[in-house]
C-alpha cells in the first residue's frame, strides 16, 4: 500500500523543522517513529502533503537526569527507555516502554511522537498523566513548557500551535516512598491495549499520602479517576479501599464499544487493570522488586 | 496532494553492499528492498505494521520494512535475510530452524529469523520468557511458535563463541 504522493523535507535541527512546518504551513506533518503515522498514511486517512523528518536532527534522543527531573528527548525511542537505568528507578515508565506494541514498533516510536498523536489507545499519555510531566513545546516564537493535563485537550488534539513541536519531555522523579505500576490488557503484542490503567502511589509508612490513577483506552483521553484516588488517600490501603477505588474507577471509565470488546467488558477489565495495579505499586512502594508485563488475551 | 513530487537520492548499505537509488518520498524500504534491489526474501503480509513479516535490521535494529519509508534509511545498513548466510554457509540461526522444524510454510521466516537475531546479538542466553518478547511482533500461523523457540535456543547454543 502506498500512501498519497508528499513533498519530503529532511530538518537539520529542531529550529529548522519549526521553521519549515511554518513556511510549509497546514499540510505539513511531522515524521517522527512513524509507527502510527505511516500506517495512517498507508491507509489514506491521513493525507500529508509535506512531511518534515526529524530522524536526522543529532541530539534530540536522550535521557539525562536534571536534579528532580528526568528529561527525554522527543525523539527518545520507547526501546532506549525500556533500557535505560535511570528511567528504570522510575518502574511505572520501564513499565510502560517495555509493554509497548512489539520489538520493531519500540525500536523506532518515540516518546514525544506519542504525546503528540495523542492517540486516546496511546501508552505514554495514562502513564505519564499519574507524574508530573511537562511538555516543551517549541515554536517560531520560541520554547514554552506546557504541563501534560494542559498539553492533551481532546482525542488526537493538543495544545501544540501549528508551527510548534514537542522538543523535551520531563518528568519529576517522584519521591522515594511512592510506587506505580502500568497494566495494559491486550489481545496480542502489536495491537493497541483494549484497557489500561496506571497507577502511583506516595506512602507515608502505611498510610497513603497521594494516589494517582489513570486509565487508558476508555475514554477520549486518558482519564484521572479522581474518585478512585479519594477512595485510597488517607491511611492504609485495606482490600475494602481497593474495592472502593475499583468500583471508582469503573464508574469514571467512559469507553465505547467496538472491535476489542463492548463497553461494559472494557468497564469490567480496567477495574480489574485498576485493582492489580494498586497491588503492585503498594508493593513497589514499599521498595518490593515486582516485574509486570503487558497482559495478552 | 502535491502535482509533482521531487525524488530523494539516497545512499545505504544493503547485507554489506552500498546501492545509491533516487526514490519517491513515499516508497516504502520493503519495496525498495523487493523491487528495485530484487530481494525478494523480505516479505510483505499485513502491510499494517502487526504481521512482522517484513522485519529487517536497521544498524541492528529490528524493524518493519513497511512501517519506514526508504528515503529514512539513508545512510544506514540494512541486513535482510539474503545477508544471513555467509560463504554458502548458512548462518546458525537458519540452520537452527532448519534443524528445528521451525517454519512450516516459511512465510514469516525471514522475519523471525532477523528478530531472533537481534536478540541474540543483544542476550546470548535468553530465558523462554525473552524469546517469546523478542518475537512478539512477528506473527506465524502454521508451528504453533513452539517449535520456532525451540530453533532459537539451539542457535543460542550453537552461537556461543561464535
Amino acid at each position: 500500500m502506498y500512501p498519497r504522493a508528499f513533498h519530503y523535507h529532511r530538518a537539520g535541527s529542531l529550529k529548522e523543522a519549526v521553521a519549515m512546518l511554518s513556511q510549509l504551513g497546514e499540510g505539513a506533518k511531522l515524521l517522527a517513529g512513524g509507527q502510527s503515522l505511516i500506517p495512517l498514511m498507508k491507509l489514506r486517512f491521513a493525507n500529508p502533503s509535506h512531511l518534515v523528518d526529524l530522524n536526522f536532527i543529532s541530539d534530540t534522543s536522550y535521557i539525562k537526569v536534571d536534579k528532580d527531573t528526568l528529561r527525554f528527548g522527543a525523539l527518545t525511542r520507547h526501546a532506549e527507555i525500556e533500557t535505560s537505568a535511570p528511567a528504570a528507578t522510575i518502574p511505572i515508565l520501564h513499565d510502560c516502554a517495555a509493554g509497548i506494541a512489539d520489538v520493531q514498533v519500540r525500536n523506532r516510536g518515540t516518546i514525544g511522537g506519542s504525546l503528540a498523536e495523542a492517540d486516546p489507545s496511546g501508552d505514554w499519555a495514562t502513564v505519564l498523566s499519574t507524574l508530573t510531566v511537562e511538555v516543551r513545546c517549541l515554536g517560531t516564537n520560541g520554547e514554552r513548557a506546557v504541563s501534560l493535563t494542559d498539553f492533551i485537550n481532546d482525542a488526537y488534539t493538543t495544545a501544540l500551535a501549528p508551527d510548534e513541536l514537542v522538543s523535551e519531555v520531563s518528568v519529576k522523579i517522584p519521591p522515594k516512598e511512592s510506587g506505580g505500576a502500568y497494566l495494559a490488557f491486550k489481545r496480542s503484542a502489536p495491537v493497541y491495549p483494549t484497557a489500561s490503567a496506571a497507577v502511583q502511589l506516595t506512602m507515608d509508612g502505611d498510610s497513603c499520602k497521594e494516589a494517582a490513577i489513570a486509565l487508558g483506552c476508555v475514554g477520549l483521553t486518558a482519564i484521572r479517576a479522581k474518585d478512585a484516588e479519594a477512595a485510597l488517600r488517607g491511611g492504609p490501603i485495606t482490600a475494602k479501599k481497593i474495592l472502593a477505588a475499583t468500583d471508582a474507577a469503573r464508574t469514571a471509565a467512559d469507553p465505547q464499544s467496538d472491535m476489542r470488546g463492548s463497553a461494559d467488558y472494557k468497564r469490567t477489565l480496567v477495574g480489574a487493570l485498576v485493582k492489580r495495579a494498586i497491588e503492585i505499586a503498594v508493593r513497589r512502594a514499599r521498595g518490593e522488586h515486582v516485574e509486570v508485563g503487558h497482559i495478552y488475551a | 496532494m502535491p502535482e509533482s513530487v521531487a525524488n530523494i537520492p539516497i545512499q545505504l548499505k544493503v547485507n554489506g553492499k552500498s546501492h545509491s537509488r533516487t526514490v519517491e518520498p513515499r516508497k516504502l524500504l520493503v519495496e525498495l528492498l523487493r523491487e528495485d534491489l530484487d530481494l525478494t526474501g523480505t516479505h510483505v503480509g499485513c502491510d499494517t505494521t502487526y504481521c512482522g513479516a517484513c522485519t529487517v535490521l536497521m544498524n541492528g535494529a529490528a524493524v518493519k520494512s513497511c512501517t519506514m519509508f526508504a528515503v529514512q534509511a539513508d545512510g544506514a545498513e540494512i541486513l535482510t535475510v539474503e545477508g544471513l548466510e555467509k560463504d554458502g554457509e548458512l548462518h546458525p540461526i537458519q540452520k537452527a530452524f532448519g534443524d528445528s522444524y521451525g517454519l512450516q510454510c516459511g512465510y514469516c521466516t525471514p522475519g523471525l529469523m532477523l528478530s531472533a537475531l537481534q536478540l541474540l546479538s543483544q542476550n546470548k542466553k535468553p530465558s523462554d520468557k525473552e524469546m517469546r518478547k523478542a518475537i512478539a511482533g512477528n506473527t506465524c500461523r502454521c508451528t504453533g511458535y513452539q517449535n520456532i523457540l525451540k530453533a532459537i535456543q539451539l542457535a543460542a547454543q550453537n552461537m556461543k563463541g561464535a
